[in-house]
């Protein structure tokens, strides 16, 4: 027994205990995320924000869920009970879940599986399910159009989204999480992603639905979306799991562009900080970028959304595919590249077995050429 | 014995989805059971701005929410043959390099068709 508890029980025990450290912190970070974010709208609205319970109002978001759990779960009698309840735990749970795979620090990852990125690219795609259940569930004209509309619009946003990870695929070579963040990373690389950077950032915005592409949600045209319908707890999940997939969307983009848990560079001699505050902190400033543009920027029509993330985003990542792989390869800088490369190296065969079949012509003629002045000359004696 | 390592790097996502499925049903059993219950007609009919509903919302609709979802499919497993290639990309070098860039050339084609034919307007 006391065998069976050293090989599986502590392994157990001590896996749970950090599934629970992970849940506790991604659910403070959203309890202090909504706070943030009122006091950052407040502030750049020039008001306070919240400061009527608790000091400077930091109890807000525990009176909130405490008010969102004992109000009354509204089940509307068109709907589908099953899918309705459903919908809520779903995001919820996988907006927890991705989690798993993210490095706070240097081995702070609770699986440190090889094909990271993949597990987190596709927890974040089956987001769609829990929105479109929401949608179709709740019979209602507007969680109809919201579930629509966002399902639509988070597909499209993930095509760029995935190209980009190609990018940074490329420069990596590995799909791990912690190999990604310690991959070596020169200067001018940093450059060639920068604008790859960019554009993830405004994907990430459009993926969490987040204004200036919160069109699902538009509630001055279809007064909440996919969420119309839900009430007390049930509304809860769906603000929780939205608010921990933008804490997880910041921590990607600081895990594939920022450096994750590494010191930023001129600021080296800070390394007796601890990883998990480095990450933290990059996430923060990530997320501040969120409430800055929530705080500026209108909300988008919806062609014009189409128009960004298929005819300016998809071109654009898809070409940066392309110039990315090139240059790595005619640089010798791919991961794990064997030999220089000589990119054009296909087309100057081509043009040397033309010439050397132009060549063979060529004497072939003069063969003929000669063989005929040669039968002349036969002809003459 | 490698199999099997690989497969228990697996073991903590399992237990842990199955802690965040009962966390989400803790939470959503715990409220109903916490809150006040007084259903009548009128609060459990669909939100419509002020009337009661003329049918089902499940209705027709745009059809290119469908076309975009299409779209997505195709580009999506574009992108699912890019990812081991893109790790590839070292060992294979200049070859896999334009048989991928023929492989896109090919996807492009049919891109630019789809937006001559405006199947990316929406007005």
């Amino acid at each position: 027994m006391i065998e069976l508890w050293n090989t599986y029980g502590i392994w157990t025990a001590w896996t749970l205990l950090y599934i629970v450290l992970i849940v506790g912190g991604v659910m403070f970070s959203v309890a202090y995320l909504t706070y943030a974010e009122r006091k950052v709208l407040g502030g750049m609205q020039r008001r306070q924000g919240p400061m009527t319970v608790g000091p400077f109002g930091l109890l807000q978001p525990i009176a909130d869920g405490i008010k969102l759990f004992s109000k009354e779960t509204i089940i509307p009698s068109q709907a589908h009970r099953v899918v309705f309840l459903l919908a809520p735990m779903m995001l919820f749970a996988l907006s927890l879940v991705a989690w798993a795979v993210i490095p706070f620090d240097k081995g702070w990852v609770l699986a440190n599986i090889n094909v990271g990125i993949l597990y987190l690219f596709a927890i974040s795609s089956m987001g769609v399910y829990g929105i479109i259940m929401a949608g179709w569930a709740s019979n209602s004209r507007y969680a109809f159009l919201g579930g629509l509309r966002s399902a639509s619009q988070m597909v499209s946003y993930e095509v760029s989204m995935g190209l980009i990870i190609v990018c940074v695929l490329l420069c990596t070579g590995s799909l791990n999480m912690q190999e990604i963040v310690l991959a070596p990373r020169p200067i001018w690389m940093q450059v060639l992603l920068f604008p790859m950077f960019i554009v993830f950032l405004v994907s990430i915005l459009a993926e969490t639905n987040r204004t200036p592409f919160d069109l699902p949600e538009g509630e001055s045209e279809i007064t909440g979306g996919f969420m119309v319908e839900y009430s007390a707890m049930t509304y809860a999940l769906f603000f929780l799991g939205e608010y921990a997939n933008m804490i997880l969307m910041s921590a990607m983009a600081v895990i594939l562009f920022l450096g994750g848990w590494l010191p930023l560079p001129l600021l080296g001699f800070l390394t007796f900080v601890p990883g998990i505050v480095w990450f933290a902190l990059k996430t923060a400033g990530v997320l501040f970028f969120f409430l800055w543009s929530r705080a500026t920027l209108p909300r988008f029509r919806y062609d014009q959304l189409m128009r960004l993330g298929w005819k300016i985003f998809l071109p654009l990542t898809l070409a940066w595919v392309v110039i990315v792989s090139g240059t790595l390869l005619s640089l010798d800088a791919l991961p794990g590249q064997k030999e220089k490369a000589n990119l054009l190296a296909p087309v100057e065969r081509s043009v040397e077995s033309l010439i050397e079949g132009g060549e063979e012509i060529l004497r072939a003629i003069e063969s003929v050429g000669d063989e005929i002045v040669g039968d002349e000359a036969v002809d003459e004696e | 014995m490698a199999s099997q390592d690989f497969l228990i790097a697996y073991l903590p996502i399992l237990i842990f989805m199955a802690v965040a499925s009962v966390i989400s049903v803790a939470m959503i059993a715990g409220s109903l059971l916490a809150g006040p219950r007084k259903p009548d007609a009128e609060k459990l009919s669909a939100y419509e701005c002020g009337f009661d509903a003329f049918s089902d919302a499940r209705n027709k609709f745009d059809v290119r929410f469908y076309l975009v979802t299409l779209l997505f499919i195709i580009f999506d497993l574009e992108i699912a043959f890019l990812f081991p290639w893109a790790i590839a990309l070292g060992d294979i070098g200049v070859f896999g390099f334009w048989s991928m860039m023929v492989f896109l050339a090919v996807l492009t084609v049919g891109f630019v068709y789809e937006w001559k034919k405006g199947g990316l307007e929406w007005e």
